[in-house]
């Protein structure tokens, strides 16, 4: 079989200084393997041509890189199966620095691996030296899914945050990290969590399922990210925006069985967060403008007793923030006509005592202590209001005039 | 060719003229949607409620599996992340009985059972496994020569490929790109147009969610495409919403309209943009319109 291997090659000593392809075409066995094309290729044709392997047996991880676009073990790949038009296209992992040709820099792989410290903290006194610390045979299975992981990259290479965003631990990282959580004989649960809630850390995972179709050994990371959210939920790490969103959308599914995507991001970011509900304004604003207008209450699902009932019996240890009933569809409406309101009353409250401030002998331990009337107290306010709708009425005599006030 | 229809929530929700589209393209194609019976469905989950709670989530898409199995008809829907989140459900409760048996037990008390025989498709794939691409192109009366669309399926439809039924229906993997073929479109191939839009973090980290907008739409920009096309309307609140954000983010005007995928199909079949609400995105359509000669 006659197979071109489009490589692409890099390195840093010579004067070409980008990348670019080369293309090497071999003569292989049915049963050859992209790593044995590209070990020919080192051996007989090219022997410049950079990549990293060892065990050729899936076994070291050492071989991951991409292979027609998507990350793979070389040596796990058969030629035969992917060969397009007699064609391979091979690339460095990516989101790792190219060092040469296929082989990358994996030392931010192993930072982050340090990072979420993956070793055991056991729980409880030592056990007798001649016994073990024990754990049921579930839990052991549990774990022996993601101790399957190899630390090929692979899903690094291949995960669409890491693209936007290096600080991310990553799916390995936070596959690795879900072990130690996950394990009955480690007692570091809560330290563990509340690190991977962290900015970087479980919640910036877009669910994009990449680190799960490339995984050659089924870890399935994604899925031990959703696990560790569920974690940190149920631990009570529920204030970040991950964990609102999570129970909000959660809560929304439950009281009216469909998103309500009015709601929702006023209650993923929290309804006394004032800051970042004015920052989306303009996207409502916006929303609003192009006729994308979600009905103000959502629709009635006319199936919605039975989902309700569903509810009731598949999630009774529900610890969402909703045990009042309060549709959230009314809580996230209400949230910012609210804030709006105690914004407003906040900002003449702190008008009323700079200007105070502002005037000799009136300060506000004055009113504090009762020795100015209430009565004047208002007008103080009253004169602090109108001024701010009076654009004629200068700050001076605002002052003047509420001093007037005062000794009246 | 009836089908038990389900709209997702975004379609009745935030992009209102997905469903309009579809309603109109569907009727060109002879298509007829059952609605009705399947009001009373409930959202899958969006893959959020399975963090929490699989089982749960499996339980409300088995019930959504039921209604339809009641119905007689095929499942359609029209949202690439309601068509992973079934397909993984659908996956797990076929290849369990007892798993199946026991989420059963909670439908009960409305009457109703999975059986275990629903599929739900996505219109995309219905177009190419059951209409014909043949027919979809004999319906193609505005052939749009010259407009180069970009691509951009949404992870959930092709992500895991092993519960997406890759392997029997190898056609869905280029589906997309198929039907904008058969509009007399050019694809514009690009690497993010398998990838993620960012909208499942837009609340959470929204400086991620809107660096990903700004790759993808400046990628497909810069390879000369006049539109981008999807299949999910999650990826269409994103990509369309957020890209002032991304245009400031990548310094540079974007301006790339994001175009549901009946709604590419509309405007080759005749229709009018308006009925498919193509006035409302915000991301304008206008230029575009001009482009595949119809008066915006």
């Amino acid at each position: 079989m006659e197979v071109t291997l489009s490589v692409k090659r890099f390195d840093p000593d010579s004067d070409q200084h980008s990348s670019y392809n080369q293309d090497y075409v071999v003569e292989m066995e049915e049963s050859a393997t992209v790593l044995d094309g590209l070990i020919k290729v080192r051996e007989e044709v090219d022997g410049t041509l950079a990549l990293r392997c060892s065990c050729r047996s899936a076994i070291c991880g050492s071989c991951a890189m991409r292979v027609n676009g998507q990350a793979r073990l070389a040596c796990n790949t058969k030629l035969v199966d992917i060969v397009d038009s007699g064609k391979v296209v091979v690339e460095p992992a990516g989101n790792m620095e190219v060092v040469k040709d296929l082989v990358v820099d994996f030392s931010p792989f192993w930072d982050k691996v340090r990072d979420v410290k993956p070793w055991l903290d056991p729980e409880g006194p030592d056990p007798d030296p001649d016994q073990e610390y024990l754990a049921s045979n579930e839990a052991m299975l549990d774990l022996a899914g993601v101790m399957a992981c190899i630390m090929c990259g692979a899903c690094v290479s291949d995960c669409t945050v890491l693209e936007v965003d290096p600080n991310f631990l990553g799916p390995a990282a936070l596959a690795k990290a879900y072990r130690f959580v996950a394990d009955p004989r480690d007692s570091d649960d809560e330290p563990r969590l509340s690190d991977l809630n962290e900015y970087g850390g479980m919640w910036d995972c877009t669910r994009c399922m990449q680190c799960v179709e490339v995984c050659p050994k089924g870890v399935d990371p994604m899925g031990r990210i959703m696990s560790l959210r569920d974690k940190a939920m149920a631990t009570g790490y529920t204030s970040t925006y991950g964990a609102r969103h999570s129970m909000a959308f959660t809560n929304g599914v439950r009281q009216e069985g469909r998103v309500d995507e009015l709601s929702l991001p006023v209650l993923s970011k929290g309804v006394f967060n004032i800051v970042e509900q004015i920052k989306m304004i303009p996207l409502g604003i916006r929303a609003q403008l192009a006729g994308k207008r979600p009905p103000i209450l959502p629709h009635k699902n006319p199936g919605q007793e039975n989902v309700r009932r569903i509810f009731n019996r598949l999630d009774k240890h529900d610890n969402s923030p909703d045990r009042l009933e309060i549709p959230t569809a009314i809580i996230g409406l209400a949230s910012p006509v609210v804030l709006t309101f105690v914004a407003i009353i906040a900002f003449l409250i702190l008008q009323f005592y700079w200007n105070s401030e502002s005037v000799s002998g009136l300060k506000p331990d004055a009113y504090q202590s009762g020795s100015v009337e209430p009565f004047t107290r208002f007008s103080y306010f009253h004169n602090c209001f109108w001024f701010y709708c009076d654009p004629e009425t200068s700050g001076s005599e605002l002052v003047v005039n509420s001093n007037a006030e005062a000794e009246r | 060719m009836k089908y038990a229809f389900y709209p997702g929530c975004v379609s009745r929700g935030a992009a209102p003229e997905l469903y309009d589209a579809t309603v109109e393209v569907c009727s060109r194609l002879g298509i007829e949607l059952e609605y009705d019976s399947m009001s009373g469905a409930s959202c899958t989950g969006a893959g959020i409620l399975q963090e929490k709670n699989l089982k749960l989530g499996d339980t409300l898409n088995a019930r959504t599996f039921a209604l339809a199995e009641k119905t007689g008809l095929p499942l359609m829907t029209i949202c690439s992340t309601c068509q992973g989140v079934m397909s993984q459900a659908n996956d797990r409760l076929k290849s369990d009985p007892e798993y199946l048996a026991e989420i059963n037990k909670s439908l009960a008390d409305e009457g109703l059972e999975y059986k275990g025989t629903a599929d739900p498709r996505h219109l995309l794939w219905v177009l190419i496994e059951d209409v014909g691409i043949e027919k979809v192109k004999s319906l193609v009366v505005k052939p749009m020569t010259g407009f180069k669309a970009a691509p951009f399926y949404g992870c959930y439809i092709v992500r895991p490929s092993s519960a997406l039924g890759f392997e029997e229906n190898p056609d869905r993997q280029d589906s997309l790109e198929q039907v904008i073929e058969a509009v007399g479109a050019e694809v514009v191939d690009f690497p993010g147009k398998t990838l993620c839009c960012g909208f499942p973090i837009v609340m959470i980290n929204e400086k991620n969610a809107v660096k990903m907008v700004a790759n993808h739409t400046t990628d497909a920009k810069d390879l000369g495409a006049d539109a981008m096309v999807t299949p999910c309307p999650l990826c269409h609140l994103n990509l369309d919403g957020y890209q002032p954000q991304a245009a400031s983010m990548a310094k540079r005007p974007i301006d790339l309209p994001i175009l549901h995928l009946p709604q590419m199909l509309g405007l080759a079949m005749g229709i009018n943009p308006k009925d498919m609400r193509l006035n409302g995105h915000m991301v304008s359509t206008k230029k575009m319109l001009t482009k595949v000669a119809v008066s915006p």
